[in-house]
């Protein structure tokens, strides 16, 4: 099946079996490994990208279903020019990973939060990062850089 | 873990969806947010050889105040239920609930009647249209019909949709006051088990989540509460009627333990 969608910026067109799942997509047929595959089963959320500016675990979505719309990726995030996006600055800031093995997913899930919620309190980060599993961190300095990525978004807008 | 093989056609329109069920029959599922569809095909338990998508039919995605009711198109996602001024105003529960669903990336996706029509008896949101007394429209090739929420959940995971019918909206009666108790072990975990009690124009309604092959009213409860029990006497018959299965999360007596415990609070919570 033919499957058009926006990631990163570029227009994707790729002939694709339907039951290609979004995350193979935009690894296998993309080649944007950024997205990472962890559990498989709709819970860890390292495979989380964004449709349409709204987390999504692309472990659970067919290409067909994003066909017309627009994903970003963690590759989609920084600038050209390589600046990093607040949110990825702020986890290199506050040293928010360990392992790096979520990063991707925490980093799309809490721009997605921000989008929503811009200042965001500690505990509603914790809960808006229900859906996001790290092993190493204890999460602590994931939160911090939710709550530091807030601040700077709040100065640059 | 990649799903069976299978054709694929996006229905532009709610009819092209049901003439697409009517040509394909039993081969045939509907996939909507595919948060509980997609799950099960990737483990193999479900092989349908036809998806027809209706994820994209907007006008079945909508929150409306309509006086009596409030109305949620099948459509509407958790994240927009739970966000909808409207839900937050006259159906405090629902959209309270909807929020608890899943996690944020589950809640952009999932869609209130595909949650519904899944038929799973451990999901919240069947045991909050049974507490309600909702009613559910569907549509199939002869028109529309009504279902009441308590006669649509048949047996474990089904529901009373002929093949060739959509759900097509939720309606429930206007709410203010209602309490919600779940017990998981983690938070975006299904519930081990879980109470709703509400009150609304028809009085106090109860449903229980996890208590058995289908969703749950609890009527010994509500028949308590209509006659004047209190709180902890009504929640005593909370267990009437369950048959929870066992498993390393509680065995049956736990929950029908369990069951009591969260019907009181949610029953505190409605003034009983």
């Amino acid at each position: 099946m033919k499957v058009e969608m926006t990631v990163n910026g570029n227009l994707e067109s790729h002939d694709v079996e339907a039951r290609t799942l979004l995350v193979n997509y935009l690894r296998d047929t993309l080649a944007l490994t950024g997205t990472n595959i962890g559990c498989d089963t709709t819970s860890c959320g390292a495979c989380t990208v964004l449709i349409n500016g709204q987390s999504v675990k692309s472990c659970t979505v067919l290409a067909v279903q994003a066909s017309g719309d627009d994903v970003t990726t963690i590759e989609g995030m920084a600038s050209e020019d390589g600046t990093m996006h607040p949110v990825q600055a702020a986890f290199q800031e506050c040293h928010g990973l360990q392992c790096g093995y979520c990063t991707p997913g925490m980093v799309m899930a809490i721009t997605s939060l921000l989008k929503e919620n811009p200042e965001p309190t500690e505990e509603e980060v914790r809960v808006g990062l229900e859906g996001n599993l790290c092993r190493c961190t204890g999460y602590h300095n994931i939160v911090e850089s939710a709550l530091m990525a807030s601040r700077s978004l709040g100065v640059h807008s | 873990m990649i799903p069976a093989s299978f054709d694929y056609v996006r229905a532009n329109s709610l009819d092209e969806a049901i003439a697409l069920l009517g040509e394909h029959g039993d081969e045939a599922k509907l996939l909507a947010g595919g948060h509980s569809l997609l799950p099960l095909m990737k483990l193999r338990i479900a092989q349908p050889a036809m998806l027809v998508d209706i994820g994209r039919l907007r006008e079945l995605s909508y929150v409306r105040d309509e006086k009596e009711y409030v109305t949620v198109g099948a459509l509407t996602r958790h994240h927009d239920v739970a966000t909808s001024p409207v839900a937050l105003a006259s159906a405090a529960v629902l959209a309270h609930v909807a929020d608890q669903i899943g996690d944020p990336q589950v809640r952009h996706r999932g869609t209130i009647g595909g949650s519904i029509s899944h038929g799973d008896p451990a999901s919240d949101l069947p045991a909050v249209l049974l507490a309600l007394g909702a009613t559910l429209v569907v549509q199939g090739p002869n028109g529309q019909r009504e279902i009441a929420a308590k006669d649509f959940f048949l047996s474990f995971f089904e529901v009373a949709l002929a093949p060739q019918e959509v759900l097509v909206e939720v309606r429930v009666p206007r709410s203010v006051e209602w309490g919600f108790e779940k017990l998981t072990k983690r938070a975006q975990d299904w519930a081990i088990v879980g109470a709703v009690a509400v009150r609304t124009s028809n009085g106090v309604g109860v449903g229980l989540i996890n208590m058995g092959p289908v969703p749950l009213r609890a009527g010994a409860v509500e028949e308590a509460v209509a006659s004047g029990s209190n709180a902890v006497d009504a929640a005593e018959f909370a267990a009437d009627g369950t048959e929870p299965s066992a498993d390393f999360n509680g065995s049956v007596a736990y929950r029908q333990h369990v069951a009591k415990v969260l019907v009181r609070r949610a029953l505190e919570k409605v003034g009983v």
